[in-house]
């Protein structure tokens, strides 16, 4: 544990309670917050300003995100986001994980969207690997990740509303999104920790009757906009609180690195999927929703229009999804059936160096950067391998890292409430931004 | 019979704490259960048949709950606090009449104190609140808490403003103070409503504004300030503030009711051929009816509704309200002068 760091208390060796207490001499440290920054200090002397302490724990931030505030009033003079609070080592863990493991890694990641993750890696792995998966798989994998996204912008349109006080609203959203899940629950096994994809497909194809399943799903969720909208859409003072807050110009946007929902709304039609289209994008018909403000309001209509295009790639995949495999024929890549496994012994060495530590699927040396359209934004994955079974590096492009580093700009110059509006329209996923 | 007249405004003193008292139970289990009608939910349906004993298990959790005094808070303020919260709440009670009952030929106000300053005085009560919040987020010597103080004594005066000049219009046309006689008034001709829309828009406003519920419940907003001004307080103190909160709800429905919507009146009642003593228990009946369909929109907007941002309520307050409710007695003025 690092002495110098000065958030970090120094270890120190005692030999009992007194002695403790006296040797940190901290008794009053837990609430004086700003003390140690030396800045904040200096911005407190000058322009008597009180600095606040925003999180980690608090109900706006959605996990673990602190920021340091140093208010005039109640208007924001400065804004500190301090990441960290949970810091996994994601990126670390990949390291010692095989390819396929670090799948059920990626899960955690941005908790509101776990397939997109899943997707995300496997492409990213599989472009070094330098294999095309069966188009079947590739349709499941369009769907499933449409289907995160249209879970995780309901939950973040849910939370933004909740935050400015609307609760129905996140209680409309929270209610498709368990229909959702239950979806997943019905394809992946699981409802939040999904790791359905493999690399070189998908874990297992859809169960029978799943096709209806979504298609119904599809139907239904119309139903949504009508009552999300309605509560939002012409209500004053919804308008009143996201009209013109948090406001970037495209160009400054771009250099910032924004990206997803947020950088449409500036006006800027970035998006992966018809840019730099990947599994079966170029082949399925849909529209990229822009706004001109580039405000939270308009974050918020570029997700809601967003979930309709989502619903329409979904009912293209359901239509044109052919029937087939769902992994690579290749069992160097992906697991053999358990009949091969049992009855030959191709198929009992191809599991077992698949299965065993260390061993893996043999990847070439190399490095490669792949970036998917997740619902935050372009989730990035560079991977560094250096021909041995597990990844030499791995470091994840994070939009939420990205977004959260943009809070002292948006938000510096207007009041707490828009703080809190800034932060919900972004969507800033502690588990993502802290990998 | 004729010897009970005088015993009534001492009947009249339990009654209205026991209508105060069960309010806020009732009020809570109806907030719990509209909520999740509202939001495809099934509220509580636990405890009881239908969940219906669910307040009484809340309110047994709060009063079991461990009381925190923080090491930080300025202790004295800090227990009276939420204690003048409640002491306002019941004590405009006073004055609210919830009917007419003829006694021995005699029309008796079931009311506690009949006071020529009616209005008045349940303004002037009601303002103590503020205190109760402004000390409590003092004392908390908490950050959030003193936001939330801050927020709050700024909204209740500026509110107060608009609330007293919206009330002003009703005054002029009865020419009284008195709470029954402006009842009265109203049974005689039309509702308040039909005579001053205005005024009833900017009174029902400013309720809300004033019981600190959404959109204007800036001062405990829970996604900026975590609970605002009670955010250290626990326990039955915390109940206290909640308590607080309902009764000042009721109060301000029971004056929406009386101002505005004929307080007991029931239209065509008068030619209905029945006892006059029904009669009168209908209108008590009415009164109650009104007051909870207020409240029942007190929790429909509550569910419904984002809350407004700090200076966006200070605007809608000064530029906005004022001058209307200026306006409003303006023109209540002319009209009368013709």
């Amino acid at each position: 544990m690092s002495v110098d760091h000065p958030e970090v208390i120094p270890e120190v060796t005692v030999s009992s309670t007194e002695e403790l207490k006296r040797k940190l001499n901290l008794p009053r440290k837990g609430y004086k917050i700003g003390e140690d920054d030396e800045e904040s200090i200096e911005a407190w002397q000058k322009h008597d300003t009180m600095t606040l302490n925003f999180g980690p724990q608090h109900p706006a931030t959605h996990g673990t995100l602190r920021m340091l505030l140093n208010l005039s009033g109640e208007t924001v003079v400065k804004l500190d986001p301090r990441p960290g609070y949970l810091h996994t080592g994601f990126e670390k863990l990949a390291e010692y994980h095989t390819f396929n493991q670090f799948i059920a890694v990626t899960d955690r990641m941005n908790y509101l969207s776990p397939l997109a993750n899943n997707v995300g890696f496997a492409c990213a792995a599989e472009k070094l690997l330098g294999i095309t998966i069966p188009p079947r798989a590739q349709y499941i994998r369009m769907i499933q990740a449409e289907l995160s996204r249209i879970a995780d912008h309901l939950v973040s349109i849910g939370t933004h509303a909740l935050d400015l006080g609307a609760f129905t609203v996140f209680l409309y959203g929270f209610r498709q999104r368990e229909f959702i899940y239950d979806l997943f629950e019905i394809s992946t096994g699981s409802r939040l920790t999904t790791s359905y994809t493999r690399i070189g497909g998908v874990m297992r194809d859809f169960p029978e009757g799943h096709v209806e399943q979504l298609a119904g799903f599809c139907k239904q969720f119309m139903m949504v906009f009508d009552q999300i909208e309605g509560l939002l859409n012409h209500n004053k003072i919804f308008h009143d609180r996201t009209q013109g807050i948090g406001k970037i110009g495209a160009e400054e946007a771009i250099n910032y690195g924004m990206t997803g929902p947020s950088i449409r709304a500036c006006g800027v039609p970035y998006d992966l999927r018809k840019d730099e289209p990947y599994l079966a994008y170029d082949q399925v018909d849909f529209d990229i929703p822009v706004g001109t403000e580039g405000d939270v309001f308009e974050r918020y209509l570029v997700r809601m229009e967003e979930m309709k295009q989502s619903v329409r790639i979904i009912e293209q995949c359901l239509a044109q999804m052919p029937k087939g495999p769902v992994k690579v024929d290749d069992h160097t890549v992906a697991l053999p059936d358990k009949s091969k496994v049992y009855g030959s012994i191709e198929g009992l060495i191809h599991h077992f160096k698949l299965i065993m530590d260390h061993h893996g699927i043999d990847m070439p040396a190399g490095e490669i950067y792949h970036a998917t359209e997740a619902p935050n934004g372009e989730l990035g994955w560079y991977i560094v391998s250096d021909g041995n079974g597990v990844p030499y590096k791995v470091h994840i492009r994070a939009p939420s890292f990205i977004h959260f580093a943009m809070m002292p700009r948006l938000c510096q110059g207007g009041l707490i409430g828009d703080g809190v509006a800034v932060l919900g329209s972004l969507n800033v996923i502690a588990g993502e931004c802290d990998r | 019979m004729e010897a009970l007249i005088p015993f009534i405004p001492y009947l009249m003193i339990p009654i209205m704490v026991i209508v105060y008292l069960s309010t806020v139970p009732i009020m809570i289990q109806v907030e719990r259960k509209v909520s999740a009608w509202l939001q495809y939910r099934m509220g509580p349906n636990r405890v009881g048949p239908l969940g219906l004993l669910q307040p009484i298990a809340d309110a047994l959790k709060m009063l079991s709950k461990e009381d925190v005094i923080p090491n930080h808070v300025n202790k004295w303020l800090y227990i009276a606090a939420p204690a003048l919260m409640v002491f306002p709440a019941f004590f405009v009670a006073g004055v609210i009449p919830l009917g007419v009952l003829t006694i021995a030929g005699q029309d008796v106000m079931l009311q506690i104190g009949h006071t020529n300053i009616g209005i008045l005085y349940v303004l002037a009560i009601s303002s103590i609140a503020v205190y109760s919040i402004a000390f409590g987020a003092w004392a908390s010597n908490n950050k959030y808490s003193l936001l939330g103080g801050m927020r709050s004594a700024a909204q209740m005066m500026s509110y107060e403003l608009p609330m007293g000049l919206s009330i002003l219009g009703m005054i002029m046309l009865t020419g009284s103070l008195r709470l029954e006689e402006i009842v009265n008034f109203q049974m005689n001709s039309v509702w308040g409503i039909v005579w001053q829309p205005l005024g009833f828009l900017i009174f029902f406003t400013t309720a809300y504004a004033e019981t600190n519920r959404l959109p204007f419940d800036l001062t405990e907003a829970e996604a900026e300030l975590v609970a605002g001004y009670h955010t250290e307080y626990s326990s039955l103190k915390f109940g206290m503030y909640y308590l607080g909160e309902y009764c000042n709800m009721l109060t301000a429905s029971f004056m929406v009711t009386i101002l505005f919507l004929g307080g007991w009146h029931v239209p065509f009642l008068g030619s209905l051929n029945v006892d006059p003593f029904v009669k009168q228990l209908i209108q008590v009946g009415a009164m109650a009816f009104k007051v909870a369909f207020l409240m029942f929109t007190y929790v429909w907007v509550r569910w419904t509704l984002p809350r407004f941002r700090y200076d966006q309520l200070m605007n809608l307050g000064w530029k906005k309200l004022i001058p209307l409710a200026l306006a409003n007695v303006v023109i209540t003025a002319v009209v009368m002068a013709f």
